[in-house]
């Protein structure tokens, strides 16, 4: 299993080193969707490093669909989806080597992201602890989730509408609990004292979705 | 086309009907006109009547239905279409419910809250679950093969229905204002009294009937729109052959 998810993801983060499309298109809109924010929150500096923490984690979730899009995008065409379900590579295996390349792209996204949050916005990192690990669970939590759904629009002809509408409120709590996190990790808004309590929660999400994944990503594979 | 179910169905579905509707409208004659109005919440209080049995068969019975019949269409060993068709009709008054849910609560929080809605932690869970019965519908409507929808949805639903536990907790903590449990608090002893209990036990009763019913009736229509997609493919089928014999 382990060896097929390193076959997977290698090949889909080769793809993307040679086409570039994530660096080139889905970063470039993560910043606008910053840009578009600070527009709508006004010249301000106070509204907008109070609602920091909501706006980094409401363009991760925008990324993430075109991550995942991107991801599924490669499967679409010349038949590489049956190529890949003839290979007899694991389906578990496949889904994690899926994941982890999509959380690899949003790892990215999100150090560019949280660059653009500081430097724009002019919000301060008080524990990068907190940060940090709220960063790689949320990811692990949205690839995962991200991948799942992905796989189940992939067969079908209105997968660019189907996808947002299905994956964004499943994904609502990594939402709630990443800018609960940050805002005790930035020291603003109603967090409260401690972020251990988010972070628990945002583990169990990638936790619960990670084996979700791993069970049912054989018979999910027949369904496109 | 002959009709798939016996006679006796179609008289346990009537009586079925019969009763639920009679029972909801007792609910109603006792909510409205029999039972006294309440100290603090006045004429308000009739709401109660309603709203905890439609956000119970909502909430509970029907995601609970749509959801274990997924799993068990999932199940290799009790593959069935049967499931599939359970879970549609199921997840689909469920959301009918859940929409109620959402307005008859909005009802009773202008006039007690003075807002039509607040980002109270059960609104949000609910409106919630509200949007991911409605993914669930969406993913019904693809046109397709049959065996691949059943298998897609069953699957979605799933991805769901382990999502509801953990909206739940999250947006509990994220706030709560909504009035605590009335019924099935802590301690197990209700806080109301006599006819009042009476009346909500009643709507609990009269709320469950009339989503069986629905439901079986919601399954019956999927049996017949089932038959009707091989019977027009039949029928285009035919129509091709008699062009091929002139």
């Amino acid at each position: 299993m382990w060896r097929d998810a390193l076959l997977v993801a290698g090949k889909d983060l080769r793809i993307e080193l040679r086409s570039r499309v994530v660096l080139n298109q889905v970063a470039p809109f993560a910043i606008v969707v910053l840009a578009l924010f600070a527009f709508a929150l006004g010249p301000d500096r106070a509204p907008m490093v109070q609602a920091a923490a909501g706006l980094f984690w409401v363009a991760v979730l925008f990324a993430v669909v075109l991550a995942v899009q991107r991801s599924f995008a490669l499967e679409a065409n010349d038949g590489t989806r049956d190529g890949l379900r003839l290979s007899g590579l694991d389906p578990a295996g496949i889904f994690l080597g899926k994941a982890a390349a999509i959380a690899v792209q949003l790892v990215v996204l999100e150090v560019l992201l949280a660059a653009g949050v500081v430097l724009f916005y002019g919000a301060h990192v008080r524990s990068y602890g907190a940060v940090l690990v709220a960063c790689a669970a949320g990811t692990a939590g949205l690839a995962a989730v991200g991948t799942l759904y992905g796989a189940l629009a992939a067969g079908v002809r209105v997968r660019e509408t189907l996808l947002p509408f299905l994956l964004l409120p499943v994904v609502a709590p990594v939402l709630l609990a990443g800018t609960r996190a940050w805002q005790v990790a930035l020291g603003t808004g109603p967090g409260g004292d401690t972020a251990d309590p988010w972070l628990r929660l945002m583990l169990v999400f990638a936790a619960v979705y990670l084996a979700l994944g791993v069970i049912i990503f054989g018979p999910l594979q027949e369904a496109s | 086309m002959t009709v798939p179910w016996s006679r006796r169905v179609v008289w346990t579905v009537r009586t079925l009907a019969v009763v639920s509707l009679l029972s909801v409208a007792t609910t109603v004659w006792l909510g409205l006109w029999v039972t006294p109005p309440d100290k603090v919440q006045r004429n308000l209080v009739r709401l109660v009547y309603v709203h905890p049995p439609i956000a119970w068969v909502a909430l509970y019975l029907a995601f609970g239905i749509a959801a274990v019949s997924s799993l068990l269409w999932l199940w290799s060993r009790t593959r069935s279409v049967f499931w599939d068709r359970l879970a549609a009709a199921s997840m689909e008054v469920g959301t009918v419910f859940t929409a109620l849910t959402l307005v008859t609560g909005a009802i009773w929080g202008r006039p007690t809250w003075g807002v039509w809605w607040a980002w109270d932690a059960r609104l949000t869970s609910t409106a919630l679950l509200l949007v991911l019965q409605l993914g669930y519908l969406a993913l019904r409507r693809i046109p397709g093969d049959p065996e691949a929808r059943a298998r897609r949805c069953a699957i979605g639903a799933l991805i769901a229905a382990v999502d509801v536990p953990i909206v739940h907790f999250s947006v509990n903590w994220w706030r709560t204002l909504h009035q605590g449990a009335t019924v099935l608090n802590a301690n197990l002893s209700p806080t109301i009294h006599g006819i009042m209990a009476w009346t909500l036990l009643l709507g609990f009763v009269s709320f469950t009937l009339a989503f069986a019913w629905m439901l079986t009736v919601r399954y019956r229509i999927q049996v017949l729109s089932d038959r009707l997609d091989g019977v027009d493919l039949d029928i285009a089928l035919r129509e091709r052959w008699s062009e091929g014999d002139e």
